[in-house]
């Protein structure tokens, strides 16, 4: 498997406190990744480094490499807009934009100065597809986003990012505020986006991380302890301190 | 952090623990029955079966209802693998232990066919990887669970000879061949009680170490 981002002893400092020690962390391609640990641990940081969300926080210092393709994204002059849209993100509440659905999965399009209508409604279509949407809301493009429910919010955000063609989706506690039904539906969804798209998503739920993810890493104050295929994790941890959190002996 | 997990864990081991003590008792009862021609111990074999039968039922269903409500990881699913399987195999040792009393049974009836001599090494062998794979479990020994498939060859040899020796006898007078079958037989049970009790090592091997060794997946 090729991996798609290599992050290679990357620190983090907020201010003097370091959220970030020497990490490591390969995302394979095609894949998806967990990342696993208690809260504080820096995983949620580990995840906003590969879209450079965390350059918007004063005080943040940034110094290792975070290679896409085997290019460093922390080089000087790189696009960062153009960044955030191969590498897009899914949060823990879903936010889509006070729009109607089909708006919110035209909106990237429309910045991005298409305005040619019928390929912005064919990737309405294909997008809402993708997300699983299109049999649901096909018929309701003009209903307000926000008076959907909440998993068809988080899975339109996904759609919305999907209209711009990322290459890699992270996604930050996507399932928190769903209930077990709503969350079975988008580990589906992730399970399908896998086979076109690169994923590495932060999850508390350790069940999640082992029903949907090839590799996971288990993060510690900052630390990346032990990375591995995900049924090693969970069979057979090597470090202790794995074992201890995944079986909640930890704290 | 006590976890409440652990309690329940901890009780299961008590169950499986309590079972392998019974075993060990019928074992030792059927062949000190058959070495000392006693048959008065034999009873007690089958009430220890009864109680055996019930605690593989009560083991299994734990397992099961545990898995299912804790969702374990790691260390704590490896183990209830483990104990589910160890569970299975002491059942089958505790089967051995009757196949060898109703052998015992039949052989009281008849006078001695010869004095035994490599039966009690058979003995003595699988009482040892007995008690040593299930003290392994206790301990989460390794090197105490290897030492138990080191045994296993010696009893496969000692087997081949008693076969060989009783072939021997049947060939010679016919009026034997009752009782060397009896023998042969007893020879079979105390051969599959080291397989079982390999069987253990094994499992507590892929308990404490994630490691699966049997019919060398890894290399020891």
């Amino acid at each position: 498997m090729n991996n798609k981002i290599e992050i290679k002893k990357l620190n983090l400092h907020y201010g003097k406190f370091q959220a970030l020690k020497a990490v490591d962390l390969p995302v394979g391609e095609n894949s998806i990744t967990a990342l696993i640990g208690p809260s504080g641990c820096g995983k949620s940081t580990l995840l906003r480094c590969i879209n450079r969300m965390n350059d918007l926080i004063a005080g943040v210092r940034i110094d290792g490499r975070v290679l896409l393709d085997g290019r460093n994204i922390y080089r000087h002059g790189l696009n960062v807009p153009e960044l955030r849209k191969r590498v897009g993100m899914v949060f823990q509440r879903p936010n889509p934009f006070p729009l109607s659905v089909y708006d919110n999965v035209a909106y990237g399009l429309k910045v991005a100065g298409i305005s040619d209508k019928d390929r912005i409604s064919q990737t309405v279509e294909g997008s809402l597809k993708g997300a699983w949407l299109w049999d649901n809301l096909k018929d309701r493009l003009d209903k307000p986003a926000l008076d959907l429910p909440l998993d068809q919010q988080q899975r339109l955000c996904i759609a919305r990012l999907l209209a711009v063609e990322p290459e890699v989706i992270l996604m930050d506690e996507p399932c928190s505020a769903l209930d077990p039904i709503a969350t079975m539906k988008v580990e589906e969804l992730m399970l399908e986006l896998r086979k076109k798209y690169t994923i590495a998503i932060v999850t508390h739920n350790m069940q999640q991380a082992a029903r949907v993810s090839e590799y996971s890493g288990y993060m510690l104050l900052g630390d990346m302890v032990e990375f591995d295929l995900t049924a090693n994790i969970f069979t057979n941890p090597k470090d202790s301190r794995t074992q201890d959190y995944i079986t909640g002996r930890y704290g | 952090m006590e976890r409440h997990f652990d309690t329940e864990l901890d009780q299961l081991k008590q169950q499986l623990l309590k079972m392998g003590a019974l075993v060990e008792a019928m074992i030792d009862a059927a062949v000190t029955a058959l070495i000392e021609r006693n048959a008065d111990q034999l009873k007690q074999i089958y009430e220890n079966e009864k109680q055996v039968n019930g605690l593989q039922i009560s083991i299994d269903e734990d397992c099961l209802r545990l898995t299912a409500l804790y969702q374990p990881a790691a260390g704590d699913l490896r183990f209830l693998l483990g104990t589910s399987k160890i569970n299975t195999e002491l059942e089958r040792l505790g089967d051995q232990a009757i196949n060898i009393c109703e052998v015992v049974n039949k052989l009281l009836k008849e006078p001695q066919l010869k004095p035994l001599i490599d039966i009690p090494k058979m003995v003595a062998i699988t009482t040892d990887m007995v008690r040593d794979s299930l003290n392994a479990f206790v301990e989460r020994n390794v090197d105490k669970a290897r030492a138990v498939l080191m045994q296993d060859d010696q009893l496969d040899d000692l087997k081949d000879k008693i076969v060989a020796e009783l072939t021997e006898f049947m060939t010679k007078d016919s009026g034997s061949i009752s009782r060397a079958i009896q023998l042969i037989l007893v020879a079979r049970s105390l051969e599959r009680i080291g397989d079982h009790a390999t069987n253990i090592a094994e499992d507590v091997i892929f308990v404490v170490q994630g490691r699966d060794i049997r019919h060398h997946a890894q290399d020891m």
